[in-house]
């Protein structure tokens, strides 16, 4: 019980700084040339570019949008888990498998934690990855064409939240189980979920040359909730931290049954052992069925290929290779230093952040000091492993980042502000307050060996009073501090998309030379491509009428198609002929019951058009492409379905 | 004489340089395309600056009715051109050649030198027919056809040295490294002509 006074001492405790807080806007604006100082640091003129790409994740929005920093303009919103009509993703019949799963067509999810692929420990711009919460899944997503490549399902998988973080060379992206759930699935009473459901931690390699996805192994753990997780790097370099809550097993009124235990764990996961332990034949093959789904640009066309199998690991199989690290109250982020060395514990229901030693823990595993054991898996004991905590004052650590020169930076959840901190010496250097009820942090490259530590950005959970007021709904807003001086500087507010919960940030330089300008259409292998406007035809089979299409400033090749009947199921293949950057073209047809579609230069995308009545209906380009844009047109005659007319196509006579 | 000879042997080489290096380069810049289209005019042929860039002022000029732009195989100076270059240094090798072994003067030199500069001129002539042409001779269907300010149809030829505005357009015409290396080599044979008269004059 005492655990639940304390929660409650500290929610009162919070409303106080709430309130405390609207005293100071915390703008700077007391203090005019600060204010005018402040603009010149976050002020990117008309025609210059932006110092960082920023990649916020978009919550329930289930997309990942790129912002430039530190101006905080957004540049794009990439489709990722959701259906996005804007471009046709998850709409057209090439984008539609990338929505597959295991549960049939899933529009939408809750993407979370974005992170950028690595080598030797540092940012290489190759690839981001993002986690799908709800129906648990991991995308892959290029960053020369800033789309979504490749979504894996993760079975025996339940809130898939500890996820995605990679290894240092980008040889696992790792999703770990928020809830634990029976492996198996099967039928039984909730209420026997203590000791008979399992947290799967799941290892998934990413093939060096093309990003390809493969679920090499699950680690099948005791049933607690996984929450968050980092990789070790540099001196820990193969071992991976995972913080967990609810050790109780609680199955109901979570809030209070899963806040008991005085201590919860970070388990300290030592995947290259397990990787050695499955090379040499360990681990358990059970059936599975899980989606993997694959986008080419080549092909411009996703393909869902079913999964039937998955390799699980039971740890205790494999001495040496997990360890808990009691950590106190619930911890939420699991953050390691660039150096390695230590391992923060944000303990959420605490005042205190909790560090851990990667030295005292390795000397704790060969002294097998343990105290006691969860399931068959040593506990070291907390006093061996602690290297210190930072008695911060705040309330409600909820993650950290680092700056690179020995600083880390945490969010207070409950007493909304930043608190800067020195590793080592655990003495509180600034704090500042964020508006409001600030989540996740990011520091460019803070989750990497080599941080780039000019600014951080607080995402925010509550909105409130910083914006003009749309009504009951906002979205939610980011705040930018400058941390390159000793005291960190809010220098801007910026409205998000969705419900960013984590971000990741880099140079631009690292990204935008690479970034591609058009698909070449000499490369397009699309199935139903029309290379070459003469190609451009009308094919009937049965009541399936494909379309081929071409569009080149300002027309369509052909744009009058006679021969349709009420009935018919209506493929439209368009190929954009234009290899000149940003000319795509879009298409839309009266009746069509689903998206536009917005074809890039190069690119072919189908769209479904079922005619329901008689009539000559039009079509048209929905992206302002020239001057005679208004006149990119087109009609198609719908006969009745008993009409035996003749297909026909042309253009222009 | 053999010191005139020698250079002049070495001059008419650096024309070989056209083969490898475009002669005249065309610069496109609008607004709306901060990295400015661009054509190199290569003896055989046009090329893209960046690829794709004659696709799209193909794709832009049609709006006003202007041609495409000629491939090699539409104009018969695509292909004369490169054996008339050939041509012109292979001579200017002989000549210096036989410089050297004393059997025609240095005056040969100067002839070289009036020769190509009238070719020289002559293919700038007909180039800028061609530009003539590929400006003045409109589509009469073209999809925009614009007025100047006295009523006569808007044309739309580059300009064959320097920069002009058109439309939207800040077009800039330039000789390009060929011409500079047609232009150093030619300046070799006059220097070589003035050797030649230099030595034969302290004789
Ligand atoms: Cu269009």
């Amino acid at each position: 019980m005492k655990k639940y006074n304390y929660f409650i001492t500290a929610l009162i405790a919070s409303v106080l700084l709430l309130a405390g807080c609207g005293n100071q806007n915390g703008n700077g604006g007391s203090n005019s040339a600060l204010a005018s100082n402040n603009a010149e640091k976050v002020y990117v003129a008309p025609g210059e570019q932006d110092e960082f790409y920023a990649f916020l994740s978009g919550g329930y929005s289930g997309n990942l949008t790129v912002y430039g920093l530190p101006s905080g303009r957004m540049f794009k919103e990439i489709p990722v888990f959701s259906q996005f009509p804007t471009s046709g993703y998850g709409y057209s019949e090439e984008t539609k498998p990338m929505l597959n799963t295991s549960f049939g067509f899933v529009p939408w999810d809750d993407a979370h934690h974005p992170d950028i692929s690595q080598t030797n420990g540092e940012l290489d711009g190759r690839w981001i990855f993002i986690n799908g919460n709800n129906t648990p899944r991991i995308a892959r997503i290029s960053l020369s064409t800033f789309e979504t490549e490749e979504i894996i399902e993760i079975p025996n998988s339940a809130g898939n939240h500890s996820s995605s973080f990679i290894t240092e060379n980008t040889e696992y992206v790792v999703a770990g189980t928020r809830f634990s759930v029976p492996v198996p699935q099967r039928d039984m009473p909730i209420n026997e979920y203590k000791g008979n459901f399992k947290g799967a931690l799941s290892f998934i390699s990413v093939a060096p040359d093309n990003g390809r996805l493969n679920l090499e192994f699950q680690v099948m753990m005791p049933g607690f909730n996984y929450d968050l997780s980092h990789p070790g790097r540099g001196k820990s370099h193969g071992w991976f931290f995972f913080t967990t809550y609810n050790t109780e097993e609680a199955n109901s009124l979570m809030e209070v049954n899963s806040s008991q235990n005085d201590k919860d764990f970070i388990a300290a996961v030592n995947w290259k052992i397990i990787e050695e332990y499955v090379k040499n034949g360990g681990g358990k093959k059970m059936p599975a069925n899980y989606a993997h789904n694959v986008y080419s640009d080549e092909t411009h066309t996703g393909t869902t290929t079913m999964k039937k199998e998955v390799l699980t690991v039971d740890p205790l199989e494999v001495p040496g290779a997990v360890f808990f690290l009691p950590t106190p109250k619930s911890p939420h982020g699991c953050d390691v230093d660039p150096s390695g060395q230590y391992i923060i514990g944000n303990g959420k229901l605490s005042a205190d952040l909790t560090v851990h030693s990667f030295d005292k823990m390795i000397a704790a595993i060969e002294g097998k000091k343990f105290d006691g054991e969860a399931y068959g898996i040593p506990i070291l004991k907390f006093e061996d492993v602690l290297a210190g905590t930072v008695k911060s004052g705040g309330l409600g650590p909820l993650h950290t980042e680092f700056d690179g020169e020995g600083n880390a930076y945490t969010t207070f959840f409950i007493s909304s502000e930043v608190v800067k901190w020195k590793l080592g010496t655990w003495e509180v250097i600034d704090r500042k307050p964020t508006f409001y009820s600030v989540g996740h942090l990011m520091i460019p490259g803070g989750n990497s060996r080599k941080p780039f530590g000019k600014y951080v950005v607080a995402m925010n959970k509550i909105t409130k009073d910083r914006y003009l007021p749309t009504g009951p709904e906002m979205e939610h807003s980011a705040q930018i501090y400058d941390i390159s001086g000793e005291k960190m500087e809010l220098i801007y507010d910026f409205p998000t998309h969705g419900e960013p919960h984590y971000a990741a940030g880099c140079p631009a330089e690292l990204l935008a030379p690479k970034s591609k300008k058009i698909y070449r259409l000499d490369e397009n292998k699309h199935e139903f491509a029309t290379l070459t406007p003469d190609k451009a035809r009308v094919e009937r089979i049965g009541n399936e009428v494909h379309i081929y299409m071409s569009t080149i400033r300002s027309h369509f090749t052909p744009d009058n198609i006679e021969g349709i009947k009420v009935g018919d199921k209506v493929y439209f293949h368009i190929t954009n002929h234009e290899q000149d950057f940003d000319v795509p073209h879009g298409f839309s047809i009266i009746g069509q019951n689903t998206s536009e579609l917005l074809i890039m230069p190069g690119q072919t995308k189908t769209s479904i058009w079922e005619p329901k009545k008689v009539g000559v209906w039009p079509f048209y380009c929905t992206d302002f492409c020239s001057a005679l844009h208004q006149e990119m047109q087109g009609y198609v005659r719908v006969s009745p379905a008993s009409s035996n007319i003749e297909l026909s196509w042309s253009l222009g006579d | 004489m053999k010191k005139a000879s020698l250079i002049m042997m070495i001059g008419p080489l650096f024309l070989l340089g056209l083969f490898a290096f475009p002669l005249w380069n065309i610069m496109l810049g609008a607004p709306q395309y901060p990295e400015p289209l661009g054509m190199n005019i290569h003896i055989d042929g046009i090329r893209d600056m960046n690829e794709f860039d004659l696709q799209n002022i193909d794709g832009l000029n049609h709006y006003i009715g202007m041609k495409t732009l000629p491939k090699p195989e539409d104009m018969w100076e695509f292909g004369t051109f490169p054996l008339v270059i050939g041509g012109m240094v292979a001579l200017g090798v002989l000549i210096g050649l036989l410089g050297f072994m004393g059997k025609v003067s240095y005056k040969w030199f100067m002839g070289w030198f009036v020769l190509m500069s009238v070719l020289g001129i002559l293919g700038m002539y007909d180039f800028n027919e061609w530009m003539v042409d590929y400006g003045t001779n409109l589509d009469p269907h073209a999809i925009m056809k614009l007025a100047n300010p006295d009523g006569t149809p808007m044309t739309y030829k580059p300009p064959l040295f320097g920069h002009a505005k058109m439309l939207n357009f800040d077009v800039t015409s330039l000789p390009s490294t060929g011409a500079w290396m047609m232009f150093t080599g030619m300046m070799f044979t006059v220097f070589a002509f003035f050797v030649g008269w230099k030595s034969q004059k302290s004789e």
